[in-house]
């Protein structure tokens, strides 16, 4: 059986589209004849775009017969809508910008628009990207296309149930403390983050400034690679982003581990951590090991600490960055008109739904007067224990090898009322995020139920090369990354 | 009871830059509402600030101006509180570090026969908020409007020590502290238009005591005279709580000027908790020394030592210098004017009388009709004997109320120097004749009335008579 126009990656594409095998034009309906046949049960986006699909298709296509074609020309991408694409709503999954339409780009946007990619539209999400289910969006969750009863993780988890149902051929998330690994490995596709300051956060809509980075979710490690070469560089509208040389990522994949050293965390092998995870991990790190790499057992002293640290920082900076919803200026404004204290309760308890709610309060106590020292800035000080960490590690290894999340997908409804354990969800992904580092979640096998699982792979900072190399052996030596779900659907097509 | 007043100033100076302090928008003045306004400063999502290189010269070279310590390392965070003319929900200021501390200025007190020294506590960053209009078109509505055209223009907040004993005191750091800053151009300093606002820390205690008194803080004075009069009555108001035994409490209150009053606007319980944290959009400020020494060497001659070298080159006195040097126009205006006609004394004189008193509040002297070349060219005549000091008056007038160049105006009026000695003669001889009985008196010894006859031969000559030779010739007749 031949595969579909959706089924390919960039790269596939790119060489049908170079060969004049295939337009631009023919993959956009091709994309939206699988979003047809398969949206109603993933729900992966919030709105689609077809028209302005067709339109960038065109470009595209006159662009290749100019021959100034990019490796991303004419191929269609989803877009988090966290990600502000001017004249296109965008919602952050929530109430509150429901009918926002940016007047701006966001800087990657600018990036890909200036390759003439394609917008396919915008994913769904967990409201401000506050959630690792999707299911605090206000527009209700996506599924997980290997069981639609099932969660595809969060925050970015309409990006990687697009990608794993083949309803794009890639597209961008956002993480701020895995929302984009732990989601690609629920979803079994790969999902990079990288370094903060590597990629500008310009009209990516702040949820905690210090640890939010845009970043590719793809169908495979070269497709990871292609888009991070494209969105990567120092913006002069951000300040946080990097002024350092961009190189080209599809360099750095090599199909051997020779002279890599990984570390495995023993903090990260502990109690709690699913049994079948465990051993799809352990093997994959035997397989990389098989490829030439050394092995070796590290440890990360303040691992215990990271969650606490990060549901400390990442509400705090967040109920700042969400205090401009105030409907005043734009999105949601309640219609009580008797005076302006009203206003602003009444706007913000009908526009934000309950977890937002929740980490906005948690973040204002945290900030407040008398508890600052014992929250705020003891959090602070103890992220500054946790980048060491693994700046002693990288003394020793080249990237850190653990589990992206500690367990797989788990059913809708499952832990909404308990968000304790929700949070605890996050463990493995989080700590990257507070040190900043590069990191990516790589399919690595499926549990006894056919669901997928992740392997994470965290280098130092600005090494998304390394991370990059040995995500990509890994991957062409095993062919997870290969299995599709809906295989029913597919034939249908 | 005797008690000590102890005040502190805050004063916010918005700074001297073509755009804002966080994104490309003109900082422009008076624009039609929201029409200076971006996705950055309206606080849209998604959208990062970005420093101004500019707003940071500005605070050093003030810093280094008031002889602060500069933090070479210093950020800037969020101050949070919601209200519709903070577009973002928080303002981007700083904390705990800013980027100058521990400072001073001298001011002359006393009748400006003592020195005494105000310490500054801090300098630091932020950004404007934006404006509420509560009525559109002179019409009053149920909305309020926002205009966010100053959201985002640079500030600089200066902290003052509770130096200051007195509201004169006050009111004399104000004015030494605006013209620095006029000084380096880095504010224009004008308070009605808001550019230079100052709230006020004030409280007292009993003479001798060590411990501080409970302090209120004063808002809404939007000039130097409203400052001094907002702490007077203040003071007034804590001084007889304090002698009936009533207790002061912690809050701030408005000044309002039309009353003549100060009252509560809220009290230290209502007081906001601003949830100040590092703003991280924005990554740390390293001032290199390198940066430093530049803006070092761009300062310009600061008022101190401007009055210095005007008592040295020009040889006025040290209260002359004092008053030209305090206002960086006027000191240039001066400049100007003996560059062209070398009489200081005389240019600094007319300054400090005829200019002054004609500029007004306002001291800008860049529009003032009488320039330089008018006041030098005019002083010229009178030296060469063209005109008498009192005709000057008259010329000094018609040039400020028509603009036109000394010559002209005493052509077409015929207000030339009468300096012919015989005719003079002549319009004596006949006052003489004319006034025999005082003549007699004069030649008695009543000397005193020689100032009457020099009235006479001014009111017959219409003030043209040279005033020397009218001296002359009237004291060698009446001497018979």
């Amino acid at each position: 059986m031949t595969k579909q126009l959706y089924q390919m990656t960039i790269h596939e594409l790119n060489k049908l589209l170079e060969d004049k095998k295939v337009s631009s034009g023919e993959i956009v309906e091709s994309v939206f004849k699988r979003i047809e046949s398969v949206e109603e049960k993933v729900h992966a986006y919030i709105t689609l775009t077809y028209d302005l699909a067709m339109q960038h298709a065109r470009d595209a296509d006159g662009r290749i017969l100019r021959k100034e074609a990019g490796f991303l020309t004419g191929i269609p991408l989803a877009i988090k809508d966290i990600i502000c694409i001017s004249g296109v709503k965008t919602t952050c999954g929530s109430k509150m910008l429901e009918n926002f339409i940016p007047p701006y780009d966001a800087t990657v946007i600018k990036k890909i628009k200036s390759q003439s990619a394609v917008f396919a539209g915008k994913t769904n999400m967990d409201e401000f990207a506050m959630g690792s289910s999707n299911e605090t969006s206000f527009f209700g969750p996506a599924r997980n296309p290997w069981d639609t009863e099932r969660i595809p993780g969060g925050s970015s988890g309409g990006s990687a149930a697009a990608v794993a149902a083949d309803e794009c051929i890639a597209s961008l998330g956002s993480d701020t403390g895995g929302s984009i690994r732990q989601p690609a490995s629920h979803c079994g596709v790969v999902g990079l983050k990288p370094t903060y300051g590597r990629v500008s956060r310009f009209g990516l809509i702040a949820f905690a400034s210090s640890l939010d980075q845009i970043g590719p979710v793809t169908k495979d490690v070269e497709d990871a690679a292609i888009l991070l070469n494209c969105i990567s560089g120092f913006d002069p509208m951000d300040s946080t982003s990097v002024n350092r040389e961009v190189p080209d990522y599809t360099k750095a994949l090599v199909k051997n581990a020779k002279g890599l050293t990984l570390g495995i965390p023993k903090e990260y092998f502990v109690e709690g951590l699913d049994p079948e995870v465990e051993k799809a991990v352990r093997d994959g790190i035997r397989e990389i090991e098989k490829q030439g790499a050394k092995i070796k057992e590290i440890s990360l002293p303040h691992t215990q600490y990271a969650v606490a640290v990060y549901y400390l920082i990442a509400p705090a900076e967040a109920c700042s960055n969400l205090a401009r919803y105030d409907g005043v200026k734009y999105g949601y404004r309640s219609d009580c008109k008797s005076n302006l204290r009203e206003m602003y309760e009444i706007t913000r308890s009908e526009g934000f739904g309950p977890e937002v709610k929740r980490r906005i309060m948690l973040g204002t106590y945290a900030l407040s007067a008398g508890y600052y020292d014992a929250y705020y800035k003891k959090a602070s000080q103890v992220r500054t224990l946790i980048c060491r960490d693994f700046e002693n590690a990288f003394k020793e290894c080249d990237l850190v090898v653990t589990p992206t999340a500690p367990a797989p997908a788990y059913r809708v409804g499952e832990k909404i009322s308990d968000p304790l354990s929700m949070y605890l969800d996050d463990i493995f992904t989080v700590p990257a995020n507070l040190a900043g580092l590069p990191c990516i979640s790589v399919p690595c096998g499926f549990n006894d139920k056919g669901l997928p699982m992740g392997l994470q792979g965290i280098g130092n900072l600005f090494e998304e090369e390394k991370v990059l190399r040995c995500a990509y052996c890994f991957e062409q030596n095993t062919d997870w990354h290969l299995r599709r779900p809906f295989k029913d659907a597919v034939s249908a097509c | 009871m005797e008690f000590e007043t102890i005040i502190g100033l805050e004063v916010h100076a918005q700074m001297l830059t073509e755009t804002k302090i966080f994104c490309g928008c003109s900082t422009e003045f008076g624009q039609k509402p929201n029409s200076l306004s971006c996705p950055v400063c309206l606080g849209m999502p998604g959208v990062l600030p970005v420093l101004n290189r500019k707003v940071v010269e500005h605070a050093l070279k003030t810093a280094i101006a008031t002889n602060c310590s500069i933090n070479k390392y210093n950020r800037f965070a969020r101050k949070n509180y919601f209200y519709p003319d903070l577009p973002k929900g928080y303002q981007i200021s700083q904390f705990e570090l800013p980027i100058a501390v521990d400072g001073f200025v001298d001011i002359e007190v006393k009748n400006k026969k003592i020195l005494k020294r105000i310490g500054i506590t801090r300098i630091h960053m932020e950004e404007d908020a934006g404006k509420l209009l509560h009525q559109l078109d002179g019409i009053s509505s149920e909305s309020s409007y926002v205009d966010y055209n100053r959201t985002g223009v640079p500030l600089m907040e200066i902290v003052s020590e509770p130096d200051m004993r007195s509201p004169e005191e006050a009111g004399e750091y104000l004015r030494i502290l605006r013209s620095v800053l006029q000084y380096l151009d880095v504010c224009d300093g004008n308070m009605e238009q808001g550019s230079f606002r100052c709230d006020a820390n004030v409280s007292l205690r009993p003479k001798g005591r060590e411990e501080l008194g409970t302090k209120v803080e004063l808002k809404n004075m939007n000039s130097f005279r409203h400052v001094e009069k907002a702490l007077e009555y203040e003071i007034q108001r804590q001084q007889d709580m304090l002698e009936e035994g009533e207790t002061i409490v912690q809050e701030t209150r408005l000044w309002d000027e039309s009353g003549g009053v100060t009252f509560s606007m809220r009290s230290k319980e209502e007081a906001h908790d601003y949830r100040y944290f590092p703003d991280p959009d924005l990554v740390p400020i390293v001032i290199e020394d390198s940066w430093l020494q530049e803006i070092k060497g761009q300062l310009p001659e600061l008022p101190k030592e401007k009055v210095e070298r005007f008592i040295k080159q020009y040889g006025i006195p040290e209260y002359d210098a004092g008053i030209l040097s305090s206002n960086r126009q006027i000191a240039d205006y001066f400049e100007q004017c003996t560059g062209i006609y070398h009489k200081p004394k005389s240019i600094s004189n007319w300054i400090m009388g005829d200019i002054l008193r004609n500029l007004g509040d306002t001291r800008e002297i860049d529009n003032f009709p009488v320039t330089p070349k008018h006041l030098a060219g005019m002083l010229e005549l009178i030296d060469k004997g063209t005109i008498s000091g009192k005709i000057a008056k008259t010329v000094f007038e018609e040039m400020f109320t028509s603009g036109k160049m000394p010559e002209e105006i005493i052509r077409k009026k015929g207000l030339v120097q009468m300096s012919d000695q015989n005719e003079i003669e002549k319009v004596i001889g006949e006052i003489i004749d004319r006034n025999a009985e005082a003549v007699e008196e004069y030649r008695q010894g009543k000397e005193k009335i020689f100032g009457f006859f020099v009235g006479l031969v001014m009111k017959a000559t219409q003030g043209r008579a040279n005033p020397k030779i009218v001296n002359e010739i009237l004291r060698r007749k009446l001497a018979g």
